[in-house]
C-alpha cells in the first residue's frame, strides 16, 4: 500500500478545517467570557479559510481520493462555497441573539463548525460509509446544537424529538444501503452505477433496499410523509440554531441526495421517480396547507420549508441534467431566502424577548419600513412572486418536470403555491396594514444591518439577473454528473 | 447435520429468543440482561465466521461497557411501566397492520430466491494461520482510513456535546479546592486571642 501525499489534496478544506476546529477548541478554554468574540472571530477565518482553500483548489477535473471515498468535483466544489457562505452569514445574524441569551460560547462555535465539516463530507462523499459518517457528524453535532438551551423545556423536547427521529432514520438508510450492497455487492457509489448499468439484474432486492433509503432521505430532507419533527424541532430550537438548521443543512442534504440517487442509483430512477412523485405532491399539500393554521412565525416557516423540500423533489424526479440543475438553483434560492427571514426573527428580537410570533410582526412599517420592505422580500420569494429569486427557482423547476413529461405534477406545484401565497401575503399586510402594538426600537448592530440588507437585495437582485447563477449551477451539475 | 450447524441453529435460537424477549420483557433490568444475552449469542456467530476480532470486541464494548452503563441508568430511573404502555392496544391495530406487512415482505425479499446459496455462495475457507485481525487493522488503516478517521470526530462531537450538555457550573455550590486546602498557614485556622486569665476568685462575694 503506498502512499501518496497528493492522495490528500483534494481533502485539504477538510484537514484544514478539522485542525482550526480542534485549535478553536482548545484555545477556547483560555478564554474569558470578555474575550469569547476572539472565537467567534477564529471561526469566520477558518471558514474564510476553507473557502479560500476550496476556491484555489477547483480545478473542474473531478478528483478521487482516499481510495474512491471522496470525490471533488465541481459540484462538491460550487455546494461547498455555499456552504461556508451560509454559515458564516448565520453566525453574523446570531451573534447578538446568542450574547443575549447566554449562548455565546465556545461550544456553539465548536459544534457549528464540526456539523459543518460533516456537511463537506457528505457533500464530496463518492461511498456509502463516507456519506453515512458525515451524515452522523452532522447529525450529533445538530441535536446537540438543539439542545443547548438546557433551561428550555421545549428546546430538550424539539431535541429528543430530533435525536429518535434522527436514529431511526439513520437506521432506515443504513438497511437499504446494506441491501443494495448485498444486490450490487459494493459500497462505492460509481460502482454501483456501473454494476447496475451492466445488469440491473434482482430488481427486487434493490427497490427493497430504495424504499429503506429513500424513506431515511425523506426524513433528513423533512418531506412528508416523514415530516413530523421539522416543526417541533424549528419552533423549539433556539432561533441561531433554527437558522443553521433551516439552511445549511438543506444544502448538505439534497447533495446526499443528489450522490445517493443519481450518481448511485440512476438506472433505477423510474422506481425512485414514483416514490419522489408521491412525496413531493404529499409535502407541498401538508406544507401549505398547515402553515395557514399557524400562529408562531417559526412554526410557519417549518411548514413553508416542507412544502419548498417538496418543490425540489419535482426538480429531483425530472431525473435530467435540467431538471438536477434547476433543483440546485432552487435549494440555493431557498437558502437564500431562508437565511434572510430567519435572520429576521433574530433581527427583531431583543433581551428577553423572542419574535416569534405572527403578531410580533404588526406594523413592522410602521416602525422600521426598510425591514419591513426587506421581509416582503423575503416573504415574495418565498411564494414565488416576481421579480425575486423564488419566482425564477419555481419557474425553472416547473420547467424542468414540464419537459420532462409531467404537466399534472406542475399543475399540482402551481395550485399548492397558490395556497401557500396566502400565508406568505398574510405576514405582508400585518406588516403594512396594521397598527404595531409593540413599540421597542429595532437596533441591530451595523454588520446585521448591512448584511440583511445585502442578504435582501441579493433575493430581489438574483431574481432579476438569474441567468449567472442558474449557468453556474447547470455548468457544475454538467461537468460533475 | 454437521456439528457446525448444530451450533449455529443453537446461537440463532437463543439470539431470536433474547431479542423477542427484550421488547416484550415487562421489566426494564430483565430487558437488559436479555440484550446481553443477545449480544453473546451474535458474538458466538461470529466467532464461527472466523470473526474473531468483531465477536470479542463485541462482548468487550457492548456487554462489558455499553450494556453496564446502561444498567446503571436504568436502574437510577424511576421508568413508570403503565406510561410506556399507555395507547398501546389503541395503536395495534394500525401497528400490527404495517409490521405484518413489512415482515411477509421481508421475508419474499430475504429469502433463499433473492440470498440463496446458488446466488451468495458461502465464502471459501480461510488457510491455517489467517488473522481476522491483522486482516481487519489492514483494512482499517489503508483502505478504510477516511471513515475509520471520521469515526473518531464523530466520538470527539459526542465527548464535547456530552460534556457541553451535562456541565453546569451553579454560581452558589460550594467545592473544595484542595491545593489551597494544601498551602494552608497554621496561622489562618487558629486565631491566637491574647486575653485575662478570668479567676472565678474574685467573683465571689
Amino acid at each position: 500500500m503506498n502512499f501518496a501525499l497528493t492522495d490528500l489534496m483534494p481533502l485539504l478544506p477538510e484537514v484544514f478545517l478539522l485542525a482550526a476546529t480542534c485549535f478553536i477548541l482548545i484555545l477556547d478554554l483560555f478564554l474569558s467570557q470578555d474575550q469569547r468574540y476572539i472565537t467567534y472571530i477564529l471561526t469566520l477565518a477558518a471558514l474564510a479559510g476553507c473557502g479560500w482553500l476550496t476556491f484555489s483548489t477547483a480545478t473542474g477535473i473531478t478528483a478521487y481520493a482516499m481510495h474512491g471515498m471522496f470525490v471533488d468535483d465541481l459540484l462538491s466544489d460550487t455546494l461547498k462555497l455555499m456552504l461556508y457562505f451560509t454559515v458564516a452569514i448565520t453566525l453574523v445574524y446570531s451573534r447578538e441573539y446568542l450574547r443575549l441569551r447566554g449562548m455565546f460560547q465556545g461550544e456553539f462555535f465548536v459544534l457549528v463548525l464540526f456539523a459543518t465539516l460533516g456537511m463537506m463530507v457528505m457533500i464530496s462523499a463518492n461511498h456509502f460509509l463516507t456519506l453515512y459518517m458525515g451524515l452522523e457528524l452532522m447529525s450529533l453535532s445538530l441535536y446537540a446544537l438543539v439542545a443547548l438551551q438546557r433551561d428550555s423545556a421545549i428546546a430538550s423536547e424539539a431535541a429528543m424529538k430530533y435525536f429518535v427521529l434522527g436514529a431511526l432514520a439513520s437506521g432506515m438508510l443504513l438497511y437499504g444501503m446494506s441491501m443494495i450492497y448485498g444486490a450490487t455487492d459494493s459500497l462505492e457509489l460509481p460502482r454501483i452505477a456501473l454494476v447496475l448499468q451492466a445488469d440491473i439484474g434482482n430488481s427486487m432486492v434493490l427497490v427493497f433496499g430504495l424504499v429503506f433509503i429513500v424513506a431515511g432521505l425523506a426524513f433528513k430532507l423533512g418531506v412528508a410523509p416523514f415530516h413530523m419533527w421539522v416543526p417541533d424541532v424549528y419552533h423549539g430550537a433556539p432561533t441561531a440554531v433554527t437558522l443553521f438548521i433551516g439552511t445549511a443543512t438543506k444544502i448538505a442534504a439534497f447533495a446526499f441526495v443528489l450522490r445517493i440517487l443519481v450518481q448511485g442509483l440512476q438506472s433505477i430512477s423510474p422506481d425512485w421517480q414514483q416514490m419522489l412523485v408521491i412525496m413531493a405532491v404529499l409535502s407541498m399539500a401538508v406544507g401549505n396547507i398547515a402553515a395557514i393554521a399557524q400562529t408562531n412565525f417559526k412554526r410557519m416557516l417549518a411548514y413553508s420549508t416542507i412544502s419548498h423540500m417538496g418543490f425540489l423533489l419535482l426538480g429531483l424526479l425530472a431525473a435530467d441534467i435540467n431538471g438536477y440543475s434547476s433543483a440546485m438553483f432552487y435549494i440555493l434560492a431557498y437558502v437564500l431566502t431562508g437565511l434572510g427571514a430567519f435572520g429576521m426573527i433574530m433581527l427583531l428580537s431583543r433581551q428577553g424577548f423572542e419574535a416569534d410570533r405572527i403578531e410580533d410582526l404588526k406594523g413592522l412599517n410602521q416602525r422600521n419600513p426598510w425591514y419591513a420592505f426587506l421581509l416582503l422580500l423575503m416573504m415574495f420569494s418565498l411564494a414565488g412572486l416576481p421579480p425575486t429569486i423564488g419566482f425564477y427557482a419555481k419557474l425553472a423547476v416547473l420547467q424542468a418536470v414540464v419537459q420532462a413529461g409531467y404537466t399534472w405534477l406542475a399543475v399540482v406545484g402551481v395550485l399548492f403555491s397558490l395556497i401557500g401565497a396566502f400565508y406568505y401575503l398574510r405576514i405582508v399586510r400585518l406588516m403594512y396594514f396594521e397598527n404595531p402594538e409593540d413599540t421597542h426600537a429595532i437596533t441591530p448592530t451595523t454588520d446585521v444591518q448591512m448584511l440583511m440588507s445585502a442578504n435582501g437585495l441579493a433575493v430581489l437582485g438574483l431574481g432579476i439577473l438569474p441567468q449567472p447563477l442558474m449557468a453556474l449551477c447547470t455548468y457544475a451539475m454538467e461537468r460533475s454528473l | 447435520m454437521s456439528f457446525a450447524v448444530v451450533v449455529f441453529y443453537f446461537f440463532a435460537a437463543i439470539l431470536l429468543f433474547a431479542a423477542f424477549r427484550v421488547i416484550t420483557t415487562r421489566n426494564p433490568v430483565h430487558a437488559a440482561l436479555y440484550l446481553v444475552l443477545a449480544f453473546f449469542t451474535a458474538a458466538g456467530l461470529w466467532l464461527m465466521l472466523d470473526a474473531e476480532f468483531l465477536a470479542i470486541t463485541l462482548v468487550l464494548v457492548y456487554v462489558g461497557a455499553v450494556m453496564v452503563l446502561f444498567l446503571f441508568v436504568v436502574m437510577m430511573l424511576d421508568i413508570n411501566l403503565d406510561r410506556l404502555r399507555d395507547g398501546f392496544w389503541d395503536y395495534l391495530p394500525l401497528a400490527g397492520f404495517v409490521a405484518t406487512m413489512l415482515a411477509v415482505e421481508m421475508g419474499i425479499v430475504l429469502g433463499s430466491r433473492n440470498f440463496g446459496l446458488s446466488i451468495v455462495p458461502a465464502p471459501s475457507l480461510h488457510p491455517a494461520g489467517y488473522s481476522n485481525t491483522k486482516e481487519l487493522g489492514g483494512l482499517l488503516y489503508t483502505q478504510y482510513v477516511y471513515p475509520f478517521e471520521l469515526a473518531a470526530v464523530v466520538l470527539l462531537v459526542a465527548i464535547v456535546a456530552a460534556i457541553t450538555l451535562t456541565m453546569r457550573r451553579r454560581k452558589n455550590s460550594k467545592y473544595q479546592n484542595p491545593a489551597e486546602q494544601v498551602k494552608i498557614q497554621r496561622g489562618e485556622r487558629v486565631r491566637m486571642v491574647e486575653m485575662a486569665s478570668d479567676q472565678p476568685s474574685s467573683t465571689k462575694s
